[in-house]
């Protein structure tokens, strides 16, 4: 049991690093914004959107000049252009692919990335399915009569060696 | 049966991770391929006053390659271009990507200018249009001004062989 709980723990903890990783703030050039709606749709972009040339970092974490150079282009799109989320998404979409964005959409060429856990996880229950059934027709296999013969001899020199004890 | 289990799942692992190997991380799909090349206006190089834009190419097939001076890979990818350039008499406008001229004309005076015009995108705002993340980056685009092929990274000469070379002439053969 305590193995289970170590193993919860260190999974849980593995689940937390990519939480913990949005946190760190690399992107930190001054921004004004007019309306506090055009502010939080700014931070959610630059933490939604890949830097290409880190592949691992956002654009808020990453501290190569393309990423400051579209966090600035975010920005311009926001405050000047007035444009929505999906616009600007489609924006960088259209010049970078989707890989700009860390949430890829479900699609054709991305279907086995979303269904993906799901198939490994079904492949687990077929696996768990055999070898339980596998164990179980081991446990309750007949034996044959020589083997039964032999079994009955033991269990009854053991009542008879268990009666002599008392 | 059970107990070839683990067998199948470690082949199946490492037929993943050697697909994973034999794949470039760094080389992604542009979605750019098949649409007409971004309109941009651009002083050139040599001559600020005057100014390129994708129009003045129209009607030929040719290449747009993204360099720089600070650009390591652009140095190594150079000899190789310059050679295709020259084999195959090709049009390649040079995008000076976020550089300082003077250094750009000292790069070019050192390895030679392989390039028919150079368009200077000084803040990398044009090279945002063409989806640029790593330089150096060849589009070659067709004679109705369409993207029809991206290289990311260096041009060595296996690519310009087995993909720029034929790429070319298949533009070419088209009807502009």
């Amino acid at each position: 049991m305590q193995r289970l709980y170590l193993i919860i723990i260190s999974f849980s903890f593995f689940m937390a690093v990519p939480a913990i990783n949005n946190l760190a703030y690399a992107g930190i050039e001054v921004r004004s914004f007019e309306k506090p709606e055009q502010k939080a749709l700014y931070n959610q972009l630059i933490y939604e959107l890949r830097c290409l040339v880190c592949q691992n970092e956002n654009l808020a974490a990453s501290n190569a000049e393309l990423a400051k150079d579209l966090r600035d282009e975010v920005y311009k799109m926001i405050i000047e252009k007035n444009m929505q989320e999906t616009e600007i998404k489609d924006f960088l979409i259209q010049r970078y692919g989707d890989f700009v964005l860390y949430k890829p959409p479900v699609k054709s060429s991305t279907i086995l990335l979303w269904a993906g856990p799901f198939i490994l996880l079904l492949l687990g229950f077929i696996v768990l399915f055999f070898v339980l059934r596998h164990t179980r027709k081991q446990a309750s296999s007949t034996l044959g009569s020589t083997q039964r013969n032999k079994m009955k001899k033991l269990l009854d020199t053991d009542n008879h060696q268990d009666k002599e004890v008392k | 049966m059970i107990r070839y289990i683990p067998l199948g799942i470690f082949a199946l692992l490492v037929v993943l991770l050697y697909f994973g190997l034999s794949n470039d991380p760094r080389k992604i799909p542009s979605p750019l391929v098949g649409k007409p090349v971004p309109a941009f206006n651009l002083p050139q190089l040599y001559d600020p006053t005057k100014r390129i834009q994708p129009e003045d190419l129209r009607g030929q097939v040719w290449v747009l390659n993204v360099w720089a001076s600070w650009c390591v890979s652009c140095r190594a990818e150079h000899a190789v271009l310059t050679q295709f350039i020259k084999d195959n008499q090709l049009t390649v406008l040079g995008l000076n990507y976020k550089d300082e001229s003077p250094d750009a004309k000292v790069w070019l005076a050192q390895h030679g200018n392989p390039y028919k015009v150079i368009a200077v995108d000084l803040d990398g705002r044009v090279g945002i249009d063409f989806g640029v993340y790593g330089v150096p980056e060849s589009f070659i685009m067709d004679k109705k001004g369409i993207i029809r092929y991206k290289f990311t990274g260096p041009i060595d000469q296996a690519a310009v062989e087995k993909v720029l070379k034929p790429m070319v002439d298949q533009l070419r053969a088209e009807k502009g």
